[in-house]
Order: structure tokens, then C-alpha cells, then sequence
């Protein structure tokens, strides 16, 4: 369904991800962790276009949103096809950046009708059932800035569940709220794994991630140190070094 | 205490002001419609990353900035009728003003924009808006309620910069007073003017007011 192959990235001379190749298939979870600085969001962003590669490719569905051209530089698609193809995955930021001018229900319509081009009704309609799914139906009218961060972070997962991704990814959608409000969110995510809703899910949540995950991905200076099933990465079996990080993090 | 002590004078002088306040507000209202939308087109060809835009239009805002309004007034009303024919003085004062302002609006529209969080511009990518969708849908709708402050502070200044039409003779407020106070040899005159200008800023200041409020509904 996603499939990223040699992703290279530097910032101003820093090699923050270096030969990063991922696969991600339909119906899975799949854990990001890794310590701070490790390029764990640089993947993310870099897959969802909001930076652009200096090497590698990353296809969705087959589609290339961006392939080696003939001097080993990276070409993206044309404006439209990359446009179709990012619509394909959703994005959760860390610090929910919704639309704060905009009403709960707004946030969720605005999309739907002018990118997707919904009827007003019908939009109006899939926004209603996406907030009594994440338990926010009270909230409709209200403005993020009157939502505690969860709620707000619920809603910007409803938000972007409105136009129906394929992927769906979270940068650490957890890291800015305390345990209680955590919990919140992090049952909105296991229902959608549930729901067997592919996902990509950058996260410090050691529990949550062996639990929720299909798939664990362990980073470290921007390269994958290790993929495997939970077990395997953070099970008794694990590597040394592996243990060191899972220790670091506090893991039981 | 001539105008004071004699209301019959008063009541001429206050119908000659009145008139004289007309002239101001038609010089003061067409300014702000110019200059207002004019001030967002500056604002984005500041912007932009085309050198050969961005560079002529920080030009023209050093310019309007930095050079004296009223030395603008006078190249307005004597040079551009070479270029362009004849233009009355009241339009010239309006082509000088709305100039001016415009590239005040536009620095101030370029803060109000570059303060929008990165993340609104990457949470519209991400849900498919394109740039133009980004900018008119989300960006600037949030902006209008950061650059209420300095552009209220501007329109202040404007209601009593147009006393400066004075200097091409435009028969605006400040005009009619200071006519009125030569041919008496009483100050009078200019301080009820005065009493004018702070009556028409005291409106101006409550709507804004009224506008603050009406974007009080969300914050940020
Ligand atoms: N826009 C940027 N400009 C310059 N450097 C950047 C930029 N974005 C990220 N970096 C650098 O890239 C490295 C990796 O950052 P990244 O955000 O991907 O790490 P991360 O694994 O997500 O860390 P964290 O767990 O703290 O979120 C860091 O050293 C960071 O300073
Ligand atoms: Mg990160």
C-alpha cells in the first residue's frame, strides 16, 4: 500500500534520515519509536510530502508520488497526481493544528467541501458520525481554543478521518497532553486499529505501541535499526542495544 | 472669546467647519478604500519570491515610509499632471494618501501574516487546500483579527492626516479653520476644528472597539 525505498534527508549538512526504506501494508499498524532527533518525523513528513526527499522513492498504491530521475535526483510527480496521492494519507500533528477561527464542525466540513467537493448535507452528515465515533457529538459548535488539548486532539483525528484516508499517520499525537487526556486519544487510535484502518503511528508510548502495532520500526540516527513484530523488537529477544533504548524509555 | 460670546458668528462658523469636515471624511473614507485592499496586493508582492516583484515593491514601500506625506502631496498635485493630465486637488490629495497608506497597511498585513503558525499552512496541505484555498480560507480570515490593533492606530492617524491637504489648498477641515482664524485673529476656530477631529477619532476608536469584539469569538 506504501512502500518507501531509500529515503535520504539533511538539514543543512545534518543526515537526518539516511537509507530509510519502509513498507507498509493495508490494514496494518505500524510503530515508529526511537529516541529524540532519531528522524522519526522527518519520515513521517517526508511521506506525506510536507518535506520533499533528497533521494529515494515512495509509492502509493504502485502510484509514484516521487521516483529517481536519470541523475539519481528525486522527481516527483506532476502537481495533480501528487495532490490525488497525498490525499491518500491523513495527518495527526503533535500539536493538533486545527483551524482555530473555524468551529468543530467547520474544521471537519471545510475539506470535504471545497477539496473533495461534497455536498454541504452530505459532509455535514459523515462530520456528525466521525465526532460521535471520537465521543465528541456535544462539541460541534464549539471552537478549539473552548476544547481541552485531547478533545482537540480528537477532533483533528475526525478531521482528518473526513476525507477518508488510506493511511493515516500521527506524529506523537500523545506528547503534548498529560496521562489522563492520553488515554483519551489513545482509545480513539486502538478503535481505529480495530476498525483494521492502516496507520502510522510515531509515538513515545511504549505500552500502547506493543499493544496497538502490527509492526514496530526502531530509529536511531536516521537510520531503521530494527522492524519486526512488537515481540521481536521489544520483546525478551531484542538486542542489546535495543535494551539500552527500551530501558532509556522506561519500558517494563 | 469673540466666536463663543456670539452664537449667531458660532453657528456660521460651525456650518463652514461642517463643511470643511465633508471634505476631510471624503478625503478620509476614499483613502481607506483604496488603500485598504490596495495595502494586501503591496503586502503579497512584498512577499513574494519572485526578486524582480519583491524588490520594486520594497522600493516603493521605503519610499512611502520614509519621505514625508505632505512632500508626496506636492509631488502628486504638480508632477503627475505632466504625465497624465490635469487632476483636481482633492483627487490628487486621495491618489497621495491612498499610496501612503497602502504600504502602511502592507507592512502591517505582512506581520499579521508571517505570525500564522507554520502548522495551519502544513494542517492545509495535508487535508488537500491549495495554496490559494490556504491563503484565502485560512490565513487570512485569522489575520483580519491580529491587524485590528495597528490598523486602527493607522486610520487614527489618517482621520487627522488629512489636515494636511491644507498645503495644496484641498478646502478641508483644517483649511476652513485656519482661513477662518486669519480673518478674525482669533485661535478659536482651530481648537473647535480640534473638538471636530477628536469627535470623528472617538467614532473611529468605538468601532474598532466594536469590530475587537466581534472577533473576540476564538482565540488566537
Ligand atoms: N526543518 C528543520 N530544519 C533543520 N533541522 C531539522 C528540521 N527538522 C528536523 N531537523 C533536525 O533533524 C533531526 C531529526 O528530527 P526529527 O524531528 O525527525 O526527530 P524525531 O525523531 O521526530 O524527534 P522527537 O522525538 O524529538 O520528535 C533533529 O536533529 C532536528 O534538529
Ligand atoms: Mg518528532
Amino acid at each position: 500500500m506504501l512502500e518507501a525505498k531509500h529515503i535520504a534527508k539533511a538539514f543543512g549538512g545534518e543526515r537526518v534520515l539516511r537509507d530509510v526504506s519502509l513498507r507498509v501494508d493495508q490494514g496494518q499498524v505500524v510503530a515508529i519509536i526511537g529516541r529524540s532527533g532519531s528522524g522519526k518525523s522527518t519520515l513521517l513528513r517526508c511521506l506525506n510530502h510536507l518535506e520533499t526527499v533528497d533521494a529515494g522513492e515512495i509509492r502509493i498504491d504502485g502510484r509514484p508520488m516521487v521516483t529517481t530521475g536519470p541523475g539519481g535526483t528525486p522527481v516527483y510527480a506532476p502537481k495533480a497526481e501528487l495532490r490525488a496521492l497525498c490525499l491518500k494519507m491523513g495527518f495527526v500533528f503533535q500539536n493538533y493544528n486545527l483551524f482555530p477561527h473555524m468551529t468543530v464542525m467547520r474544521n471537519l466540513c471545510q475539506a470535504q467541501e471545497r477539496v473533495l467537493r461534497r455536498p454541504k448535507a452530505e459532509a455535514a452528515e459523515r462530520a456528525t458520525a466521525l465526532l460521535a465515533q471520537v465521543g465528541l457529538s456535544d462539541k460541534a459548535g464549539q471552537y478549539p481554543c473552548q476544547l481541552s488539548g485531547g478533545q482537540q486532539q480528537r477532533v483533528a483525528i475526525a478531521r482528518a478521518l473526513a476525507l477518508d484516508p488510506e493511511i493515516l499517520c500521527f506524529d506523537e499525537p500523545t506528547s503534548a497532553l498529560d496521562p489522563q487526556l492520553t488515554q483519551e486519544v489513545l482509545g480513539v487510535i486502538r478503535d481505529l486499529a480495530r476498525e483494521k484502518r492502516t496507520m502510522i503511528v510515531v509515538t513515545h508510548e511504549m505500552r500502547f505501541a506493543r499493544e496497538v502495532a502490527d509492526t514496530v520500526v526502531f530509529m536511531q540516527e536516521g537510520v531503521i535499526r530494527a522492524v519486526g513484530t512488537p515481540d521481536e523488537v521489544m520483546g525478551d529477544h531484542r538486542s542489546e542495544e535495543l535494551s539500552v533504548f527500551m530501558g532509556l524509555l522506561g519500558d517494563d | 472669546m469673540q466666536y463663543l460670546n456670539d452664537p449667531d458668528l458660532l453657528m456660521k462658523l460651525l456650518s463652514q467647519l461642517a463643511g470643511g469636515m465633508l471634505t476631510s471624511l471624503s478625503i478620509f473614507f476614499s483613502t481607506l478604500l483604496f488603500s485598504l485592499p490596495l495595502g494586501l496586493v503591496v503586502a503579497l508582492g512584498r512577499m513574494s519570491r519572485r526578486k524582480w516583484v519583491s524588490v520594486p515593491v520594497s522600493f516603493f514601500i521605503l519610499i512611502m515610509r520614509g519621505t514625508p506625506l505632505m512632500l508626496q502631496l506636492f509631488t502628486v498635485y504638480f508632477f503627475l499632471p505632466r504625465l497624465v493630465g490635469p487632476i483636481p486637488r482633492l483627487q490628487s490629495t486621495m491618489i497621495a494618501f491612498s499610496l501612503n497608506y497602502a504600504a502602511y497597511f502592507a507592512e502591517i498585513y505582512r506581520g499579521g501574516i508571517m505570525s500564522i503558525d507554520r502548522g495551519q499552512y502544513e494542517a492545509a496541505q495535508v487535508l488537500g487546500f491549495t495554496r490559494s484555498q490556504t491563503f484565502l480560507q485560512i490565513v487570512l480570515p485569522q489575520t483580519v483579527k491580529r491587524v485590528l490593533l495597528p490598523v486602527s492606530n493607522e486610520v487614527i492617524t489618517l482621520v487627522k492626516d488629512t489636515s494636511l491637504a491644507t498645503a495644496i489648498a484641498v478646502g478641508e477641515l483644517f483649511l476652513v479653520a485656519k482661513n477662518a482664524t486669519s480673518a478674525s485673529g482669533s485661535v478659536e476656530p482651530l481648537f473647535i476644528a480640534g473638538l471636530f477631529y477628536l469627535a470623528m477619532n472617538t467614532v473611529v476608536t468605538f468601532f474598532f472597539h466594536w469590530l475587537t469584539r466581534r472577533f473576540e469569538y476564538y482565540r488566537g
